[in-house]
């Protein structure tokens, strides 16, 4: 009980310092905002029967709801390198509700750049369709398991790549998996082994499911197999939402089960010396 | 009551021995110092206390457990003062310790609490951007929030300036807890400790309070006197009954009389000077 409470609290507190100071508000605005400006920008070329524009909307939306897994991965490392994961363990109730309090960090914050993008977008690029509660409904519910799915694997990403510059080198197989997942352009376009590829991770299946509630039922054509495939979006979703389930506590437990004061110090001594 | 219980405690790391059957207690309301050269296992040893790592073999009980099993009731009746550096840096100070103290059952009411280590003023500061000396005294608010039964401190005041030392000290030394600190400063030990366990290369060395420790090492005071042009040095365990019966016997012939009482300095520097050549 008492996890739960401080971790809603600790969550709140974060979210309302995360969009109360200069630099990280720029950021929530400015990447959707760039985003928008991408698919206007796209959307007078045409891809087939529809315009490059409409298609890339909802590949945005579900390739930025698979970053929550990046952003939740960053959090966690610079939490165990600046000492605010080993000060959770200090406490009773500590880590729960430090797990809590960052995914609803990581989790509110990813919604509120996703609705910065999507609402804007909904406006200004033709060929969406964005009117119904059904589309809604459907939007709301992928998102959710969007973030079962990918923030979990965030925590093991966390936890398996423990440093900054770990961390660094993290992002460009990350890009690389967003350049086999259909988000910018059809995975048909692609050889088949990197179609395998990309429909092994959940980011293209993000893509689909956007796609598949976003783009009006003729998009369907520009799809692998000429299907939206929702039974297999939600299988693949959730069977990367329980295999991130299973993991998340066991590498979290471990990792923080290492932590102590004098690696924290360690740590700082090392970074001292880089930046003097 | 004894509230932190070590016997025979055991670290090895590979094929190397940290700590050799390290045996000590600390009761309740006392303050233990654990002094020692770097690298003597002192960080080894509390960290081993405040849960963070598994002995190798040996006892060791906190309030009457084992810290590797210790729960989250356990855990809000220790307090840890860790040494920040700039988690939380973005929550004001008075945020911080309203949202922890909401993890305790009966936690310092915050206003009390910023008054008692200097920190009403900043309360709404931003941690940030507090001096060193500051967020040390914030550590210290932060480990005794939950107001603690016990309360470890590793190396408090490394890296201090002369004052924050004093105001750290002046702290420390009004809490009404158990506390247990790690140093290599001799000072802060005696100032701060009614007991001091000596660690040297993973052994206890010594263990009593700072006047005990320097008489049962050194043993004896250090008498140097001049007369008829001769030099004389005597060891004595009452230098004060000496001097009066070297004086009895001589009178005015005693010259440059020096007395040197065995100091708890004396006793260290004997015992780890070995230690501090081979490092």
């Amino acid at each position: 009980m008492i996890a739960l409470r401080a971790g809603w609290r600790r969550g709140l507190i974060l979210l309302r310092q995360s969009f109360s100071n200069g630099a990280e508000l720029f950021a929530h605005l400015f990447w959707p905002l760039l985003m928008v400006g991408a698919a206007v920008a796209l959307r007078g070329r045409d891809f087939g029967a529809f315009s490059l524009g409409a298609l890339a909307v909802p590949g945005i939306l579900g390739m930025n709801a698979a970053f929550g897994m990046v952003s939740l991965s960053q959090q966690l490392t610079a939490d165990r390198e600046d000492g605010t994961l080993l000060r959770a363990r200090a406490t009773p109730q500590g880590m729960p509700a430090y797990l809590i309090g960052t995914l609803l960090l990581v989790g509110g914050g990813l919604l509120a750049d996703l609705a910065i993008f999507l609402v804007p977008a909904a406006l200004l690029v033709p060929g969406l369709v964005t009117g119904g509660v059904g589309t809604a409904a459907t939007v709301a519910g992928l998102l959710a398991l969007a973030l079962v799915a990918t923030l979990p694997l965030g925590v093991v990403l966390g936890a398996a790549f423990g440093t900054a510059r770990a961390q660094g080198l993290l992002t460009l197989p990350i890009l690389g998996l967003v350049a086999v997942s259909g988000i910018f352009y059809p995975l048909a376009a692609l050889p088949g082994w990197l179609q395998a590829v990309g429909q092994a991770f959940p980011v293209y299946w993000l893509g689909l499911g956007m796609r598949a509630a976003l783009l009006p039922d003729a998009a369907v054509a520009v799809e692998l197999g000429d299907s939206w495939r929702h039974a297999e979006t939600v299988g693949v979703l959730a069977a990367w939402a329980v295999a991130g389930l299973l993991l998340a506590p066991v590498v979290l437990r471990r990792m923080a089960r290492r932590e102590s004061g004098s690696l924290v110090a360690a740590r700082r001594d090392r970074a001292l010396r880089r930046v003097g | 009551m004894t509230v932190i219980d070590v016997d025979r405690l055991r670290m090895r790391y590979g094929a190397a021995d940290v700590l050799h059957d390290v045996t000590f207690r600390v009761d309740a309301g006392e303050t233990l110092a654990v002094l020692g050269p770097n690298g003597a296992g002192k960080t080894t040893t509390i960290e081993i206390l405040e849960g963070f790592r598994r002995p190798s073999a040996g006892r060791v009980a906190v309030l009457g457990t084992d810290p590797a099993q210790g729960g989250d009731a356990w855990r809000a009746r220790v307090g840890i003062v860790l040494q920040s550096w700039r988690d939380h840096g973005k929550w004001r100070v008075g945020e911080l310790l309203d949202h922890l103290a909401s993890y305790y059952p009966r936690p310092w009411p915050t206003a009390d609490l910023l008054a008692a280590v200097g920190l009403t003023g900043q309360a709404g500061q931003k941690i940030r951007t507090l001096s060193g000396g500051q967020r040390r005294r914030l550590d210290v608010a932060i480990g005794v929030v939950g107001r603690p039964d016990v309360l470890f401190l590793d190396e408090p005041t490394a890296g201090f300036d002369p004052v924050a030392r004093r105001e750290f000290h002046d702290l420390v030394a009004g809490l009404d807890t158990t506390v247990l600190l790690t140093t290599h400063d001799l000072d802060e030990a005696e100032r701060l400790a009614d007991r001091i366990v000596i660690l040297d290369r993973g052994r206890v060395v010594a263990d009593g309070t700072p006047a005990a420790l320097a008489r049962e090492i050194v043993g004896a005071d250090e008498v140097r006197w001049r007369r008829d042009g001769r030099r004389f040095q005597e060891w004595t365990p009452d230098s004060t009954a000496f001097v009066r019966e070297l004086f009895a016997a001589h009178g005015t012939a005693i010259a440059e009389l020096e007395v040197h009482r065995a100091s708890l300095e004396q006793t260290y520097l004997a015992l780890v000077r070995h230690a501090e050549v081979a490092s």
